[in-house]
Protein backbone atom coordinates (compact mmCIF):
# COMPACT_ATOMS: atom_id res chain seq x y z
CA UNK A 1 0.00 0.00 0.00
CA UNK A 2 1.31 3.09 -0.78
CA UNK A 3 2.44 5.13 2.19
CA UNK A 4 1.46 8.59 1.01
CA UNK A 5 -2.26 7.42 0.13
CA UNK A 6 -2.48 5.61 3.59
CA UNK A 7 -1.81 9.39 5.14
CA UNK A 8 -3.79 11.14 3.09
CA UNK A 9 -6.48 8.65 3.81
CA UNK A 10 -5.99 9.09 7.79
CA UNK A 11 -5.64 13.17 7.02
CA UNK A 12 -9.05 12.84 5.76
CA UNK A 13 -10.32 10.87 8.27
CA UNK A 14 -9.35 13.16 10.88
CA UNK A 15 -10.27 16.74 9.62
CA UNK A 16 -13.93 14.45 8.94
CA UNK A 17 -13.59 14.22 13.13
CA UNK A 18 -12.57 17.57 12.97
CA UNK A 19 -15.30 18.79 11.17
CA UNK A 20 -18.09 16.51 13.04
CA UNK A 21 -16.69 17.83 16.47
CA UNK A 22 -16.95 21.21 15.12
CA UNK A 23 -20.59 20.83 13.80
CA UNK A 24 -22.02 19.14 16.71
CA UNK A 25 -20.31 21.74 19.06
CA UNK A 26 -22.33 24.98 17.01
CA UNK A 27 -25.39 23.13 17.39
CA UNK A 28 -24.83 22.59 20.96
CA UNK A 29 -24.77 26.05 21.67
CA UNK A 30 -27.40 26.56 19.10
CA UNK A 31 -29.95 24.00 21.07
CA UNK A 32 -28.90 25.80 24.19
CA UNK A 33 -29.28 29.18 23.69
CA UNK A 34 -33.40 28.26 22.34
CA UNK A 35 -33.95 27.19 25.91
CA UNK A 36 -33.39 30.81 27.13
CA UNK A 37 -35.45 32.21 23.94
CA UNK A 38 -39.11 32.70 23.28
CA UNK A 39 -41.69 30.68 22.37
CA UNK A 40 -41.27 28.04 24.62
CA UNK A 41 -43.18 25.33 24.11
CA UNK A 42 -44.52 23.21 27.83
CA UNK A 43 -46.65 21.01 26.33
CA UNK A 44 -43.31 19.13 24.45
CA UNK A 45 -41.52 19.84 27.32
CA UNK A 46 -43.57 17.96 29.71
CA UNK A 47 -43.67 15.05 27.44
CA UNK A 48 -40.07 15.09 27.19
CA UNK A 49 -39.57 14.81 31.05
CA UNK A 50 -41.99 12.19 31.11
CA UNK A 51 -40.29 9.63 28.19
CA UNK A 52 -36.80 10.95 29.55
CA UNK A 53 -37.42 10.79 33.49
CA UNK A 54 -40.42 9.06 34.64
CA UNK A 55 -40.29 6.25 31.89
CA UNK A 56 -36.20 6.04 32.17
CA UNK A 57 -36.99 4.72 36.62
CA UNK A 58 -37.95 0.99 35.77
CA UNK A 59 -34.61 0.83 33.65
CA UNK A 60 -32.45 2.77 35.67
CA UNK A 61 -33.68 1.29 38.95
CA UNK A 62 -33.04 -2.53 37.37
CA UNK A 63 -29.61 -1.58 36.37
CA UNK A 64 -28.79 0.38 39.67
CA UNK A 65 -30.36 -2.71 41.94
CA UNK A 66 -28.43 -5.49 40.39
CA UNK A 67 -25.08 -3.45 39.58
CA UNK A 68 -24.92 -2.68 43.68
CA UNK A 69 -25.89 -6.37 44.61
CA UNK A 70 -22.92 -7.49 42.04
CA UNK A 71 -20.27 -4.93 43.66
CA UNK A 72 -21.56 -5.95 47.42
CA UNK A 73 -20.19 -10.04 46.10
CA UNK A 74 -16.99 -8.16 44.19
CA UNK A 75 -15.36 -6.54 47.22
CA UNK A 76 -16.76 -8.67 49.44
CA UNK A 77 -14.77 -11.73 47.28
CA UNK A 78 -12.02 -9.27 46.82
CA UNK A 79 -11.38 -8.04 50.13
CA UNK A 80 -11.41 -11.59 51.32
CA UNK A 81 -7.97 -11.75 50.09
CA UNK A 82 -6.37 -9.49 52.81
CA UNK A 83 -8.68 -9.42 55.36
CA UNK A 84 -10.43 -6.49 54.25
CA UNK A 85 -13.77 -7.62 53.67
CA UNK A 86 -15.45 -4.73 56.39
CA UNK A 87 -15.15 -2.08 53.55
CA UNK A 88 -18.36 -3.82 51.42
CA UNK A 89 -20.07 -0.69 52.65
CA UNK A 90 -17.89 2.09 52.00
CA UNK A 91 -16.75 0.76 48.71
CA UNK A 92 -20.21 0.23 47.58
CA UNK A 93 -21.36 3.63 48.64
CA UNK A 94 -18.32 5.72 46.44
CA UNK A 95 -17.67 3.30 43.59
CA UNK A 96 -21.98 3.72 43.01
CA UNK A 97 -21.93 7.66 44.13
CA UNK A 98 -18.98 8.21 42.36
CA UNK A 99 -18.79 6.18 39.08
CA UNK A 100 -20.80 3.10 38.34
CA UNK A 101 -24.43 5.07 39.30
CA UNK A 102 -23.27 8.33 36.67
CA UNK A 103 -21.72 6.22 33.94
CA UNK A 104 -24.31 3.25 33.88
CA UNK A 105 -27.68 5.60 33.92
CA UNK A 106 -25.55 7.77 31.16
CA UNK A 107 -25.12 4.48 29.10
CA UNK A 108 -28.66 3.44 29.62
CA UNK A 109 -30.36 7.38 28.88
CA UNK A 110 -27.37 6.87 25.57
CA UNK A 111 -29.66 3.38 24.83
CA UNK A 112 -32.99 4.67 25.79
CA UNK A 113 -32.86 8.40 25.27
CA UNK A 114 -30.51 9.17 22.44
CA UNK A 115 -32.00 5.99 20.51
CA UNK A 116 -35.07 7.18 20.41
CA UNK A 117 -34.62 10.94 20.30
CA UNK A 118 -32.85 10.45 17.12
CA UNK A 119 -34.83 7.62 15.23
CA UNK A 120 -38.31 9.90 16.16
CA UNK A 121 -36.39 13.11 14.78
CA UNK A 122 -34.59 11.26 11.75
CA UNK A 123 -37.99 9.61 10.82
CA UNK A 124 -39.75 13.67 11.10
CA UNK A 125 -36.87 14.30 8.77
CA UNK A 126 -37.47 11.73 6.26
CA UNK A 127 -41.49 12.19 6.07
CA UNK A 128 -40.88 15.98 6.15
CA UNK A 129 -42.50 16.53 9.37
CA UNK A 130 -39.42 18.90 10.12
CA UNK A 131 -40.02 21.12 6.63
CA UNK A 132 -44.13 21.09 8.12
CA UNK A 133 -42.87 22.28 10.88
CA UNK A 134 -41.11 25.11 9.35
CA UNK A 135 -43.79 26.63 7.21
CA UNK A 136 -46.40 25.92 10.11
CA UNK A 137 -44.05 29.18 11.70
CA UNK A 138 -42.30 26.82 14.16
CA UNK A 139 -38.08 26.42 14.91
CA UNK A 140 -37.77 22.83 14.81
CA UNK A 141 -34.64 23.88 17.61
CA UNK A 142 -37.48 25.10 19.64
CA UNK A 143 -39.83 22.55 19.40
CA UNK A 144 -38.21 19.63 19.01
CA UNK A 145 -34.46 20.18 20.11
CA UNK A 146 -34.80 22.49 23.46
CA UNK A 147 -37.53 20.90 25.38
CA UNK A 148 -35.81 17.62 25.09
CA UNK A 149 -32.32 18.83 26.00
CA UNK A 150 -34.04 20.81 28.90
CA UNK A 151 -35.96 17.80 30.08
CA UNK A 152 -32.93 15.45 29.90
CA UNK A 153 -30.63 18.20 31.54
CA UNK A 154 -33.14 18.17 34.55
CA UNK A 155 -34.04 14.62 35.09
CA UNK A 156 -30.76 12.90 34.37
CA UNK A 157 -28.90 14.12 37.70
CA UNK A 158 -32.21 13.16 39.24
CA UNK A 159 -32.55 9.76 37.62
CA UNK A 160 -28.30 9.60 39.31
CA UNK A 161 -29.12 9.92 42.59
CA UNK A 162 -32.03 7.69 42.48
CA UNK A 163 -29.68 5.39 40.51
CA UNK A 164 -27.23 6.15 43.31
CA UNK A 165 -29.41 4.83 46.24
CA UNK A 166 -31.01 2.27 44.31
CA UNK A 167 -27.52 0.70 43.70
CA UNK A 168 -26.37 1.16 47.61
CA UNK A 169 -29.61 -0.12 48.74
CA UNK A 170 -28.88 -3.45 46.36
CA UNK A 171 -25.31 -3.55 47.98
CA UNK A 172 -27.09 -3.32 51.48
CA UNK A 173 -29.70 -6.14 50.40
CA UNK A 174 -27.10 -8.26 49.56
CA UNK A 175 -24.67 -7.33 52.45
CA UNK A 176 -27.07 -8.07 54.96
CA UNK A 177 -29.31 -10.56 53.73
CA UNK A 178 -26.21 -13.25 52.31
CA UNK A 179 -23.01 -11.44 53.23
CA UNK A 180 -23.90 -11.23 57.39
CA UNK A 181 -23.58 -7.98 57.36
CA UNK A 182 -25.70 -5.79 60.35
CA UNK A 183 -27.81 -3.60 58.85
CA UNK A 184 -27.36 -0.85 61.56
CA UNK A 185 -23.58 -0.84 61.05
CA UNK A 186 -23.83 -1.17 57.48
CA UNK A 187 -26.08 1.81 56.78
CA UNK A 188 -24.07 3.76 59.25
CA UNK A 189 -20.85 3.29 57.58
CA UNK A 190 -22.76 4.28 53.86
CA UNK A 191 -23.73 7.53 55.87
CA UNK A 192 -20.40 8.08 57.09
CA UNK A 193 -18.27 7.35 54.40
CA UNK A 194 -19.43 9.78 51.92
CA UNK A 195 -18.99 13.65 51.80
CA UNK A 196 -20.86 16.19 49.67
CA UNK A 197 -18.27 16.15 47.01
CA UNK A 198 -18.84 12.83 46.19
CA UNK A 199 -22.32 13.53 45.67
CA UNK A 200 -22.60 16.75 43.81
CA UNK A 201 -19.74 15.07 41.43
CA UNK A 202 -22.88 12.15 40.69
CA UNK A 203 -25.29 14.91 40.10
CA UNK A 204 -22.56 16.88 37.49
CA UNK A 205 -21.76 14.30 35.82
CA UNK A 206 -25.62 13.33 35.36
CA UNK A 207 -26.31 17.02 33.71
CA UNK A 208 -23.30 16.79 31.92
CA UNK A 209 -24.12 12.86 30.69
CA UNK A 210 -27.92 13.83 30.52
CA UNK A 211 -26.76 16.86 28.05
CA UNK A 212 -24.76 14.99 25.75
CA UNK A 213 -27.44 12.25 25.92
CA UNK A 214 -30.26 14.67 24.11
CA UNK A 215 -27.34 16.86 22.00
CA UNK A 216 -26.89 13.51 20.47
CA UNK A 217 -29.88 12.51 19.86
CA UNK A 218 -31.20 15.70 18.21
CA UNK A 219 -27.68 16.05 16.13
CA UNK A 220 -28.06 13.09 14.47
CA UNK A 221 -32.02 13.38 13.81
CA UNK A 222 -31.53 16.85 12.27
CA UNK A 223 -28.73 15.13 10.01
CA UNK A 224 -30.30 12.00 9.29
CA UNK A 225 -30.21 10.50 5.65
CA UNK A 226 -32.54 9.89 3.72
CA UNK A 227 -35.01 6.72 3.96
CA UNK A 228 -35.42 4.09 6.74
CA UNK A 229 -31.44 3.12 6.12
CA UNK A 230 -30.64 7.08 7.37
CA UNK A 231 -33.11 6.82 10.22
CA UNK A 232 -30.84 3.37 11.06
CA UNK A 233 -28.01 5.38 10.67
CA UNK A 234 -28.73 8.19 12.52
CA UNK A 235 -29.85 6.05 15.55
CA UNK A 236 -26.62 3.83 15.83
CA UNK A 237 -24.41 6.83 15.20
CA UNK A 238 -25.98 8.68 17.84
CA UNK A 239 -26.03 6.04 20.73
CA UNK A 240 -22.32 5.18 19.63
CA UNK A 241 -21.19 8.56 19.51
CA UNK A 242 -23.47 9.48 22.96
CA UNK A 243 -21.75 6.41 24.58
CA UNK A 244 -18.03 7.63 24.02
CA UNK A 245 -18.58 11.29 24.60
CA UNK A 246 -20.23 10.18 27.92
CA UNK A 247 -17.17 7.80 29.34
CA UNK A 248 -14.87 10.83 27.42
CA UNK A 249 -16.91 13.21 29.93
CA UNK A 250 -16.49 10.96 32.97
CA UNK A 251 -13.08 10.14 32.58
CA UNK A 252 -12.37 14.52 32.64
CA UNK A 253 -15.35 15.21 35.18
CA UNK A 254 -13.26 12.67 37.29
CA UNK A 255 -10.17 14.33 36.65
CA UNK A 256 -11.50 17.60 38.08
CA UNK A 257 -13.29 16.49 41.03
CA UNK A 258 -10.60 13.92 42.30
CA UNK A 259 -7.77 14.42 41.21
CA UNK A 260 -4.76 14.62 43.50
CA UNK B 1 -47.30 37.56 -6.65
CA UNK B 2 -44.29 35.06 -7.00
CA UNK B 3 -41.76 35.23 -9.41
CA UNK B 4 -38.36 32.94 -9.56
CA UNK B 5 -35.62 35.15 -11.62
CA UNK B 6 -32.67 32.50 -12.82
CA UNK B 7 -32.89 30.46 -9.96
CA UNK B 8 -30.16 27.76 -9.70
CA UNK B 9 -29.65 25.18 -7.43
CA UNK B 10 -27.01 22.09 -7.28
CA UNK B 11 -26.83 19.04 -4.96
CA UNK B 12 -23.02 18.40 -5.60
CA UNK B 13 -22.45 18.00 -9.01
CA UNK B 14 -26.86 17.45 -9.89
CA UNK B 15 -27.55 20.70 -11.19
CA UNK B 16 -31.36 20.30 -10.39
CA UNK B 17 -32.30 24.40 -11.43
CA UNK B 18 -30.26 26.02 -14.13
CA UNK B 19 -31.76 29.43 -13.94
CA UNK B 20 -35.48 29.21 -13.48
CA UNK B 21 -37.90 31.68 -14.53
CA UNK B 22 -41.70 31.48 -13.31
CA UNK B 23 -44.36 34.29 -12.72
CA UNK B 24 -47.24 33.29 -10.78
CA UNK B 25 -49.97 35.97 -10.85
CA UNK B 26 -52.09 36.51 -7.58
CA UNK B 27 -55.48 34.63 -7.01
CA UNK B 28 -54.46 32.10 -9.86
CA UNK B 29 -53.31 28.07 -9.92
CA UNK B 30 -50.16 27.58 -11.28
CA UNK B 31 -49.17 23.55 -11.88
CA UNK B 32 -46.16 22.72 -12.47
CA UNK B 33 -45.31 19.42 -14.71
CA UNK B 34 -42.40 17.73 -15.42
CA UNK B 35 -40.54 14.10 -14.95
CA UNK B 36 -39.06 12.55 -11.72
CA UNK B 37 -36.34 14.64 -9.88
CA UNK B 38 -36.81 17.58 -12.88
CA UNK B 39 -36.10 19.67 -9.06
CA UNK B 40 -39.93 20.60 -8.91
CA UNK B 41 -39.98 20.29 -5.50
CA UNK B 42 -36.95 21.75 -5.20
CA UNK B 43 -38.55 24.47 -6.87
CA UNK B 44 -41.15 25.29 -4.26
CA UNK B 45 -38.69 24.43 -1.49
CA UNK B 46 -36.65 27.29 -2.68
CA UNK B 47 -39.69 29.47 -2.68
CA UNK B 48 -40.57 28.94 1.20
CA UNK B 49 -37.11 29.07 1.92
CA UNK B 50 -36.59 25.43 2.94
CA UNK B 51 -34.15 25.09 0.45
CA UNK B 52 -31.36 28.24 -0.18
CA UNK B 53 -30.90 28.58 -3.81
CA UNK B 54 -27.41 29.10 -5.22
CA UNK B 55 -28.01 32.13 -7.20
CA UNK B 56 -31.20 34.25 -8.11
CA UNK B 57 -34.20 35.79 -6.85
CA UNK B 58 -37.35 35.25 -5.49
CA UNK B 59 -40.16 37.93 -4.95
CA UNK B 60 -43.15 37.33 -3.42
CA UNK B 61 -45.13 40.84 -4.11
CA UNK B 62 -42.61 42.57 -5.00
CA UNK B 63 -40.11 41.71 -1.89
CA UNK B 64 -37.14 39.58 -2.00
CA UNK B 65 -38.60 36.58 -0.05
CA UNK B 66 -35.04 35.90 1.82
CA UNK B 67 -35.63 39.07 3.80
CA UNK B 68 -38.13 40.77 6.27
CA UNK B 69 -39.88 38.63 9.18
CA UNK B 70 -39.55 35.11 8.49
CA UNK B 71 -42.91 34.43 10.53
CA UNK B 72 -45.06 36.79 9.31
CA UNK B 73 -43.94 35.56 5.55
CA UNK B 74 -44.63 32.03 6.63
CA UNK B 75 -48.31 32.79 7.77
CA UNK B 76 -49.33 33.88 4.46
CA UNK B 77 -48.40 30.31 3.29
CA UNK B 78 -50.58 26.74 3.02
CA UNK B 79 -48.35 24.05 2.41
CA UNK B 80 -50.10 20.62 1.76
CA UNK B 81 -46.90 17.85 1.76
CA UNK B 82 -46.46 15.52 -0.59
CA UNK B 83 -46.81 12.20 2.13
CA UNK B 84 -49.34 14.68 3.51
CA UNK B 85 -46.37 14.68 6.61
CA UNK B 86 -48.85 15.05 9.61
CA UNK B 87 -47.10 14.57 13.12
CA UNK B 88 -47.54 11.19 14.26
CA UNK B 89 -47.72 12.73 18.04
CA UNK B 90 -50.30 14.66 17.53
CA UNK B 91 -54.16 14.10 17.43
CA UNK B 92 -56.05 15.02 14.22
CA UNK B 93 -57.29 18.12 15.20
CA UNK B 94 -54.24 18.93 16.42
CA UNK B 95 -52.84 18.72 13.33
CA UNK B 96 -54.76 20.73 11.79
CA UNK B 97 -55.15 23.38 14.18
CA UNK B 98 -51.23 23.34 14.90
CA UNK B 99 -50.96 27.09 14.29
CA UNK B 100 -53.92 27.60 16.24
CA UNK B 101 -52.18 26.40 19.25
CA UNK B 102 -49.17 28.04 19.36
CA UNK B 103 -47.27 30.82 18.79
CA UNK B 104 -48.79 34.46 17.77
CA UNK B 105 -51.88 33.11 16.44
CA UNK B 106 -52.50 30.91 19.68
CA UNK B 107 -56.45 30.51 20.47
CA UNK B 108 -58.22 29.01 23.02
CA UNK B 109 -57.58 24.77 22.31
CA UNK B 110 -61.91 24.59 22.44
CA UNK B 111 -62.39 27.46 19.85
CA UNK B 112 -59.08 25.90 17.58
CA UNK B 113 -60.53 22.50 17.89
CA UNK B 114 -64.09 23.60 16.56
CA UNK B 115 -62.31 25.52 13.52
CA UNK B 116 -60.52 22.01 12.96
CA UNK B 117 -63.31 20.36 13.30
CA UNK B 118 -64.84 22.76 10.31
CA UNK B 119 -62.06 21.95 8.10
CA UNK B 120 -61.65 18.62 8.47
CA UNK B 121 -65.63 18.70 7.36
CA UNK B 122 -64.72 21.16 4.63
CA UNK B 123 -62.88 18.16 3.08
CA UNK B 124 -64.99 15.74 3.49
CA UNK B 125 -64.01 14.16 7.23
CA UNK B 126 -66.45 13.93 9.82
CA UNK B 127 -65.69 15.00 13.46
CA UNK B 128 -64.78 11.79 14.47
CA UNK B 129 -61.97 11.95 12.54
CA UNK B 130 -60.80 14.64 15.28
CA UNK B 131 -59.52 12.57 17.27
CA UNK B 132 -57.89 9.98 15.73
CA UNK B 133 -54.09 9.44 15.28
CA UNK B 134 -52.35 9.81 11.58
CA UNK B 135 -51.20 6.09 11.82
CA UNK B 136 -54.91 5.36 12.35
CA UNK B 137 -56.32 7.09 8.67
CA UNK B 138 -55.97 5.95 5.15
CA UNK B 139 -53.49 7.70 2.59
CA UNK B 140 -56.36 9.58 0.78
CA UNK B 141 -57.88 10.38 4.82
CA UNK B 142 -54.33 11.98 5.53
CA UNK B 143 -53.85 13.54 2.23
CA UNK B 144 -57.32 15.43 3.31
CA UNK B 145 -55.98 16.36 6.74
CA UNK B 146 -52.80 17.47 5.40
CA UNK B 147 -55.53 20.05 3.08
CA UNK B 148 -57.44 20.70 5.90
CA UNK B 149 -54.09 21.40 8.14
CA UNK B 150 -52.74 23.84 4.73
CA UNK B 151 -55.94 25.72 4.38
CA UNK B 152 -56.56 26.21 8.51
CA UNK B 153 -55.17 29.65 8.84
CA UNK B 154 -56.72 30.83 5.40
CA UNK B 155 -53.42 31.71 3.76
CA UNK B 156 -52.77 33.58 0.79
CA UNK B 157 -50.75 31.32 -1.18
CA UNK B 158 -50.76 27.63 -1.08
CA UNK B 159 -48.61 24.65 -2.25
CA UNK B 160 -49.31 21.55 -3.03
CA UNK B 161 -46.45 18.72 -3.83
CA UNK B 162 -47.79 16.31 -5.84
CA UNK B 163 -51.46 16.50 -3.93
CA UNK B 164 -52.82 13.30 -5.69
CA UNK B 165 -49.64 10.59 -5.77
CA UNK B 166 -50.24 7.56 -4.43
CA UNK B 167 -54.16 7.46 -4.45
CA UNK B 168 -56.84 5.60 -6.35
CA UNK B 169 -58.42 7.19 -9.19
CA UNK B 170 -61.96 8.13 -6.93
CA UNK B 171 -59.94 9.87 -4.07
CA UNK B 172 -57.51 11.79 -6.83
CA UNK B 173 -60.64 13.29 -8.12
CA UNK B 174 -61.84 14.13 -4.94
CA UNK B 175 -58.78 15.65 -3.48
CA UNK B 176 -58.53 17.81 -7.17
CA UNK B 177 -62.27 18.79 -6.72
CA UNK B 178 -61.47 19.91 -3.21
CA UNK B 179 -58.24 21.80 -4.10
CA UNK B 180 -59.99 23.89 -7.00
CA UNK B 181 -62.65 24.46 -5.16
CA UNK B 182 -60.54 25.56 -2.00
CA UNK B 183 -58.59 28.09 -4.32
CA UNK B 184 -61.79 29.57 -6.16
CA UNK B 185 -63.78 30.32 -2.66
CA UNK B 186 -60.36 31.47 -0.75
CA UNK B 187 -58.94 33.34 -4.25
CA UNK B 188 -55.85 32.15 -2.67
CA UNK B 189 -52.51 31.59 -4.99
CA UNK B 190 -52.11 28.35 -5.65
CA UNK B 191 -49.00 26.23 -6.98
CA UNK B 192 -48.93 22.38 -7.62
CA UNK B 193 -46.70 20.37 -8.21
CA UNK B 194 -47.61 17.11 -10.10
CA UNK B 195 -47.34 14.17 -12.71
CA UNK B 196 -50.94 13.79 -12.88
CA UNK B 197 -52.60 14.85 -16.01
CA UNK B 198 -55.98 14.55 -14.75
CA UNK B 199 -55.33 16.95 -12.02
CA UNK B 200 -53.52 19.06 -14.55
CA UNK B 201 -56.39 19.68 -16.24
CA UNK B 202 -58.79 19.65 -12.96
CA UNK B 203 -56.45 22.18 -10.97
CA UNK B 204 -54.92 24.74 -13.18
CA UNK B 205 -55.51 28.19 -14.75
CA UNK B 206 -51.84 28.40 -15.78
CA UNK B 207 -48.92 25.33 -16.52
CA UNK B 208 -45.36 25.40 -16.46
CA UNK B 209 -43.38 22.68 -17.94
CA UNK B 210 -40.07 21.92 -16.03
CA UNK B 211 -37.47 19.92 -17.64
CA UNK B 212 -33.49 20.31 -17.39
CA UNK B 213 -33.28 22.89 -14.62
CA UNK B 214 -35.49 25.56 -16.89
CA UNK B 215 -39.18 25.85 -17.46
CA UNK B 216 -39.46 24.62 -20.93
CA UNK B 217 -42.86 26.24 -21.31
CA UNK B 218 -45.60 28.09 -19.73
CA UNK B 219 -49.17 29.04 -20.84
CA UNK B 220 -52.62 28.85 -19.70
CA UNK B 221 -54.16 25.39 -19.39
CA UNK B 222 -56.30 25.80 -22.33
CA UNK B 223 -53.40 26.39 -24.46
CA UNK B 224 -51.63 23.34 -23.18
CA UNK B 225 -52.92 20.57 -25.84
CA UNK B 226 -52.13 23.07 -28.63
CA UNK B 227 -48.29 24.34 -26.76
CA UNK B 228 -46.49 22.57 -30.28
CA UNK B 229 -43.79 22.24 -27.38
CA UNK B 230 -42.18 18.95 -27.92
CA UNK B 231 -41.75 18.05 -24.25
CA UNK B 232 -45.17 19.02 -23.09
CA UNK B 233 -46.19 17.04 -25.72
CA UNK B 234 -44.35 13.91 -24.87
CA UNK B 235 -45.49 14.60 -21.27
CA UNK B 236 -49.08 14.63 -22.14
CA UNK B 237 -48.73 11.81 -24.41
CA UNK B 238 -46.40 9.87 -21.75
CA UNK B 239 -44.96 8.56 -24.95
CA UNK B 240 -40.93 7.13 -24.26
CA UNK B 241 -40.01 8.86 -27.93
CA UNK B 242 -39.13 12.55 -27.55
CA UNK B 243 -36.99 15.23 -25.78
CA UNK B 244 -37.29 13.88 -22.59
CA UNK B 245 -35.36 11.08 -22.04
CA UNK B 246 -37.00 7.65 -20.49
CA UNK B 247 -33.76 6.15 -18.80
CA UNK B 248 -33.04 9.22 -16.59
Amino acid sequence: MNPLAALGGLGRAVLSLLATFGKVGIFAVDAISHIFRPPFYPREFFVALMNVGWLSLPVVGLTAIFTGGALALQIYAGGARFNAEAVVPQIVAIGMVRELGPVLVGLMIAARVTSSIAAEIATMKVTEQIDALVTLSTHPMKYLTAPRVLAALITVPLLVGIGDVIGIAGGYVVATENLGFNAATYLQNTVNFLETKDIVSSLVKGAAFGLIAAIMGCYYGMNSGRGAQGVGRATKSSVESAAIMILAANFILTGVFFSV
Amino acid sequence: MIRMENVTKAFGDNQVLQGMNLEIPKGTSMVIIGGSGTGKSVALKCILGLIKPDSGMIYVDGKDATKGDRDAFLARFGMLFQGAALFDSLPVWQNVSFRLLRGPLKRPAEYAREIAIEKLRRVGLKSDVADRFPSELSGGMQKRVGLARAIAAEPEIIFFDEPTTGLDPIMSGVINDLIREIVTEMGATAMTITHDMSSVRAIADNVAMLHGGVIQWTGPVSQMDASGDPYVEQFISGSAEGPIEAVR
